[in-house]
């Protein structure tokens, strides 16, 4: 079997058994799990940055926030549905990511996560600042009947598993096809090793941008979506913490790789879960399992996979 | 014809003159050979023709065109090749996904791609590492790789910054019979410490001493040239 026809198989594989999972989950889990696909879309995006071509984003919440705040204001002012409201989200989101990879892009390392972060926080601060219109920290509800999408009510939780489904299994495949071509094997390159790739004649700040803008642009549709499944519009999407923490699903994960944002997400979403029923101290929980996969599994659950048993994982 | 050529190039690093004024031309098709002892600005010299680092000040014309402000990529994308002194693969990927990111700006398709790395990967007799992590091979083999991924690109110039360092007696030998195997396709431009590889490939050596051109001529002129002797061959 060719590595391509195992990457085919293993992935849809993954989709299969989400799609079956819908019909036999619990409601509670059920729910959890359509939560963890939207917000493994952030971390598919996040990845794209940081796990491929080397850029390390303490901003990620500006983008997810844009995508949120894009969908939400456009229902809440201009009266929009969802579908064109998703539009709404992804345009803001390419835009604010165009804007901010022209101009943090000329920095590089230490710099480059001090101006994504400054930059993420004047996003944050704008949407207080704006308070009128986004209603700030309060935030703003998107009643069921503005998530009614060509007669499907999105706040049904079947329909919201498989909306949530839908985008994951897009995104997944659009990774998938991106990391295999030509264009995301020069992203690999120039976080390889930057210096070689310019001198082989790509033009590195360019490709730099482009990843940015995708990046950025799957973050927002999974704040939009996440906006719209859940029904809430708030600050604290847009807050450090939110940036964070799609910086710790691909790292548990497993950086640069497909499958690592989703389990990561996945596991840690668990993990806070679980501790949560046994110990208010659930954060001591999750930070000693933190320490031990950083450890013992320093590339992810999914790059030790990868380097240890199925080196052929994309 | 001149391929390439620099007027006045300088280069100072914090008050150190790197670079001094360098007129240098390189006729299209010849193999011509950069010595000089260490420090002499040979590496200097060469990444200022490629654009890696910009002058203080100076002028590069390639193929007619003055090129002295694009940046380094597109330098490369008008048919320069460089191939780096100090090994600079990409150490994580296998030596096949090393050249195939070399040929991809000349040839598309995967099936075309495969072919052009595997040809390329021949005429250094890598081959049969193709499946191999870069970082994994032997020093001379990384050598090697870098010249393969400066091959593939069927470059009009080719570069080379010291390609033999590191490289067996025989695999020495195989790189002269390469360079000259090249020579009706391609100008090459070959810093080089091995003065039997530069006496048998080079049509004419440049020697730069102080940032400065102290000589140029045929390789049995600069065998005899007396001060050539003094600054870098020795009298033995």
């Amino acid at each position: 079997m060719s590595d391509r026809q195992k990457t085919v198989l293993l992935h849809g594989g993954l989709l299969a058994l989400l799609l079956g999972l819908q019909f036999v989950l619990p409601a509670y889990h059920h729910g959890n799990l359509a939560r963890i696909m939207v917000l493994a879309v952030y971390a598919m995006g996040y990845n794209i940055m940081f796990g491929y071509t080397g850029l390390l984003s303490l901003g990620h919440a500006l983008f997810f926030a844009a995508g949120m705040y894009g969908m939400g204001m456009s229902v809440q002012l201009l009266g929009a549905t969802p579908a064109p409201a998703m539009i709404g989200g992804l345009i803001a989101g390419a835009v604010v990511a165009a804007a901010l990879g022209a101009l943090a892009l000329r920095t590089a390392d230490v710099a480059f996560m001090i101006v994504t972060l400054m930059f993420a926080q004047a996003g944050y601060l704008a949407v207080l600042y704006f308070g009128s219109v986004t209603r700030g920290d309060e935030g703003f509800v998107i009643q069921q009947a503005q998530r009614m999408m060509m007669g499907i009510d999105l706040s049904d939780a079947t329909n919201r598993y498989f909306a949530a489904f839908i985008l994951f299994a897009l995104c997944l495949i659009a990774v998938l096809w991106l990391v295999q071509s030509p264009f995301g094997k020069v992203l690999v390159a120039i976080r390889e090793n930057e210096e070689r790739a310019r001198m082989l004649g790509y033009d590195v700040f360019r490709h730099k941008l482009i990843a940015v803008i995708l990046s950025g642009t799957m973050s927002a549709a999974a704040g939009a979506a996440y906006g719209l499944l859940f029904g809430y519009v708030g600050a604290t999407f847009a807050s450090v913490q939110y940036s964070i923490f799609p910086l710790l699903w691909v790292l548990l994960g497993g950086a640069g790789t497909a499958l690592g944002p989703f389990i990561g997400t996945l596991f840690m979403f668990y993990l806070i879960d679980l501790s949560s029923n046994v110990t208010s101290a659930y954060m001591l929980i999750a930070g000693v399992a933190l320490v031990v996969l950083t450890l013992f599994a320093p590339q992810g659950l999914i790059g030790e996979v990868r380097s240890r048993i199925w080196r052929w994982l994309p | 014809m001149t391929l390439l050529s620099t007027r006045a190039m300088t280069k100072n690093f914090a008050g150190l003159t790197a670079v001094n004024a360098v007129d240098f031309d390189l006729p299209k098709g010849e193999i011509r050979a950069l010595i000089g002892p260490n420090g002499a600005g040979k590496t200097t010299f060469v990444s200022l023709l490629c654009g890696r680092i910009e002058p203080t000040s100076g002028t590069v014309e390639f193929d007619g065109a003055d090129i002295s402000h694009l940046p380094a990529h597109k330098r490369i994308n008008l048919g320069m090749a460089y191939t780096f002194q100090i090994t600079s693969v990409f150490a994580r990927l296998s030596v096949f996904e090393n050249v195939a990111l070399a040929a991809r700006k000349r040839v598309h398709g995967t099936a075309q791609v495969a072919q052009a790395v595997h040809a390329a990967l021949d005429q250094v007799d890598l081959n049969d590492r193709a499946e191999q992590i870069a970082g994994d091979l032997s020093y001379g083999h990384q050598r090697l790789l870098e010249i393969a991924m400066g091959l593939v690109q069927r470059p009009r110039l080719l570069i080379l910054d010291e390609p033999t360092q590191g490289l067996t007696d025989s695999e020495i030998d195989a790189f002269k019979a390469l360079v000259r195997g090249l020579k009706d396709t391609t100008t090459i431009l070959l810093i080089e410490h091995n003065m039997s590889v530069v006496m048998e490939t080079a049509d004419r050596i440049t020697v730069l001493n102080f940032g400065e051109i102290l000589a140029e001529g045929t390789p049995t002129e600069i065998h005899a040239d007396a001060r050539v002797q003094a600054a870098y061959l020795g009298t033995g």
